[in-house]
């Protein structure tokens, strides 16, 4: 990933202006500008509403519903570690806290130095190579302590 | 010299273990030895505990080896791999392999053998023959072969699909939807990933033949944000296979029009719920919606819609190719046909397995599973996803059907068995069942918005030891039957199975004496 970029209203408007006429084009934009910026502004909020004809509240409304929108900006990187079940069997919450105290940071929230953000996610699809994360869209499953810090120094080092 | 064809997966499984820098490696090591390969990037075959698994076509047959990492490429290949020689990780033939030879795959039958953006490879393979029929066919006669072959949805429900399509067929409108359920947010699940990286045409057949059963002309796939690889696959194989005309303007030739389009979730697991999904496609928070009316009559952008899940529609192609008795020979009492079952969590033999129902719980764990990847023993393992109930070794004798779960207060929804060894705390996993509810909850219901909160708190007094432990039990139990009955959708209404059967089967977890070992418990 070559990480966000910085916001524009510019280039938010481009991004907006070529799905408004899609049947149901909130997500789709919601996502491409998450996708582009690495969160959603408030600013953005504004400029979807207009171009949909909705209200604020009701754009908020979406974006405030459904967790993989975020509304504060990212790290280079974003790690999502499985919570669910399977990984769970595995010992995924082991590695939730490993993570966490590695990073010193909590869910949702992003390093000190800011190569990455962390959340929380429930199930990737890749219960039989558990316990799994997707680094940046990249899977990464068969998990345990010492692959997970490997991983982390990586990352640290890269940024 | 033709190239010599290599078969490695490009699975988001496979991938998770590796099998990019195995491609890599074999790709780099012919090119070392001068001999001319080509790697094809198919699905998985589904035996993650052997991924990243890769094959060679030899003059005869294709011979697998695995599992590979990225450092077994050299020597694979200074032993003749490429000859399907000899080596520690040769598996063989992989249909002679026990997990694969025991399989019925009729919706799986090309996953991980084929090139999955190859429609050529597809109708070379079997496909685009169901199509074909269809085309042939009055709308009344696709519906009603799908209805005789018995196909029920495999998204959780096990609604009759015909029935769905027949509804859809008769109601009146212009515009009609086919919506494909690609939201799998069930753990322990991912046969629809599976078949979407490994072999998306089955589906967007599938789909396709719905379409001309309806009369619908446009379709749309909602896959979760948490799969960018089958999002990906699906998107290229849309393409695909409107460049060869399979879909869009004339569907190969005929006078039917259909074409498709992607969604992409936004991490919300209810929206895996019909209606919830609709609001998420119109652009809304993914509320549910009261039933009636029923998507077939008013769905999708208020128009008759057929909703169903990867599976269901996925399953339709070999119906219509090989016809409806063919598919209903297979399987058990009302559950007729395959079910895609995956073995996932802490188990040996982790992967799709593919069978006529009416195969007991305990065949599946024990004997294909192969117990633990642990080691340890087998206590308890989750049936359906996060709503489904957990079961003790005394009920493996539970044939894998959607009738003989209910009658023990249970469910198979999508198919997915997570496994779990004797360090599994089960009040902690009831705790976490309740927590997901709160997490996931849309809303509506108050129950399920903040009685799932409440649930956790008392869950959390009874593992701290703290109060009147009969009396936290007691309200767990009411609150239970709360969101039973007050909950418009079975986010709220199934949450009890996983709390309910942690605690009935393994009481010792909650304090409580430990379950009589023998009977079938209520
Ligand atoms: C909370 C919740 C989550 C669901 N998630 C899914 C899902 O991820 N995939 C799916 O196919 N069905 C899911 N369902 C079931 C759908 O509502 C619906 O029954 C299904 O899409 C119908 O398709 P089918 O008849 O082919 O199974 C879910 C239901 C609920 C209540
Ligand atoms: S049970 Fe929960 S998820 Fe389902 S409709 Fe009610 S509030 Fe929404």
């Amino acid at each position: 990933m070559s990480g966000p970029e910085p916001w524009s209203p510019e280039r938010a408007a481009a991004i907006i202006a070529a799905r408004t006429g899609d049947a149901g084009a909130t997500l789709p934009i919601l996502q491409a500008l998450q996708e582009t910026f690495g969160y959603i502004p408030d600013a953005a909020i504004l400029m979807v509403a207009d171009a949909l004809n909705l209200t604020r509240a009701e754009v908020y409304g979406v974006v405030s519903f459904y967790h993989d929108f975020r509304r504060q900006p990212i790290g280079h990187h974003v790690l999502k570690l499985c919570r669910a079940e399977a990984c769970q069997s595995m010992g995924a919450e082991a590695l939730a806290a490993q993570v966490q105290a590695a990073l010193q940071i909590g869910w949702g929230d992003t390093s000190a130095d800011c190569a990455v953000t962390l959340e929380p996610v429930y199930c990737l699809g890749l219960c039989a190579t558990a316990p799994a994360l997707l680094l940046d869209d990249q899977p990464v499953g068969r998990l345990n302590g010492g692959r997970l810090a490997a991983l982390l120094d990586e990352l640290r080092a890269g940024s | 010299m033709t190239a010599i064809r290599l078969f490695v997966p490009r699975d988001a499984g496979a991938l998770a273990v590796g099998a990019e820098r195995v491609a890599q490696a074999l790709h780099a090591g012919a090119a070392r030895r001068g001999a001319p390969v080509e790697i094809v990037r198919t699905g998985s075959r589904g035996l993650y505990w052997l991924e990243p698994m890769i094959e060679v076509a030899t003059d005869t047959e294709r011979i697998a080896y695995g599992p590979v990492s990225a450092d077994d490429v050299e020597p694979l290949l200074d032993a003749g791999m490429l000859s399907g020689a000899p080596h520690p990780l040769r598996l063989g033939r992989p249909e002679a392999l026990p997990f694969l030879s025991r399989q019925t795959r009729l919706t799986f039958a090309r996953c991980g053998i084929v090139d999955p953006l190859s429609p050529q490879d597809y109708g070379g393979h079997g496909g685009w023959r169901g199509l074909e029929r269809a085309i042939a066919m009055a709308p009344a006669d696709i519906v009603e072969a799908v209805v005789q072959s018995g196909l029920r949805g495999r998204g959780g429900a096990g609604f009759p699909t015909g029935v769905k399509w027949r509804t859809a067929l008769q109601a009146p409108g212009a515009q009609k939807y086919i919506v494909c359920n690609a939201d799998e947010g069930d753990s322990g699940t991912f046969a629809d990933r599976m078949i979407m990286e490994g072999d998306p045409f089955v589906l967007i057949e599938g789909m396709t033949i719905a379409g001309i059963a309806v009369g619908a002309t446009k379709g749309y796939v909602y896959i979760r944000s948490e799969y960018p690889q089958a999002i990906a696959v699906i998107r290229a194989a849309i393409d695909a296979a409107r460049h060869a005309g399979y879909i869009g303007t004339r569907v190969t030739d005929s006078p039917h029009a259909f074409d498709l389009e992607v969604r992409v979730g936004a991490g919300a697991y209810v929206c895996g719920e019909e209606t919830a999904l609709l609001e998420s496609i119109e652009g809304r928070r993914g509320q549910v919606r009261a039933k009636p009316p029923l998507p077939a009559h008013r769905g999708l952008f208020a128009s008759p819609t057929v909703i169903n899940n990867v599976l269901s529609l996925a399953a339709v192609p070999f119906i219509l190719a090989e016809g409806a008795a063919a598919y209903a020979a297979h399987g058990f009492g009302k559950s007729r046909g395959t079910m895609p079952i995956q073995l996932a969590g802490n188990v040996k033999y982790g992967g799709l397995f593919e069978a006529g129902f009416g195969l007991s719980l305990g065949e599946l764990v024990d004997d294909i599973g192969g117990g633990t990847a642990s080691g340890r023993p087998v206590r308890a393992v989750q049936v359906g996803g996060p709503l489904g109930a957990y079961f003790p070794r005394r009920l493996f004798d539970t044939p894998f059907d959607y009738e003989a779960f209910a009658a023990r207060d249970g469910l198979i929804g999508h198919g997915g068995i997570v496994v779990f060894d004797d360090t599994v705390d089960m009040a902690r996993q009831a705790r976490f069942a309740m927590e997901f509810c709160a997490i996931e909850s849309c809303g509506k219901c108050t129950p399920c918005r903040i009685g799932s909160t409440r649930g956790a708190e008392v869950i959390d007094r009874i593992m701290r030891g703290e109060g009147d432990r009969a009396a936290h039990l007691a309200l767990i139990t009411d609150l239970c039957e709360t969101l039973k009955f007050g909950s418009l959708c079975a986010l709220g209404g199934f949450t009890p199975y996983p709390v309910m059967s942690a605690i009935r089967h393994f009481p010792e977890d909650f304090g409580m004496p430990q379950a009589v070992s023998s009977g079938t418990p209520r």
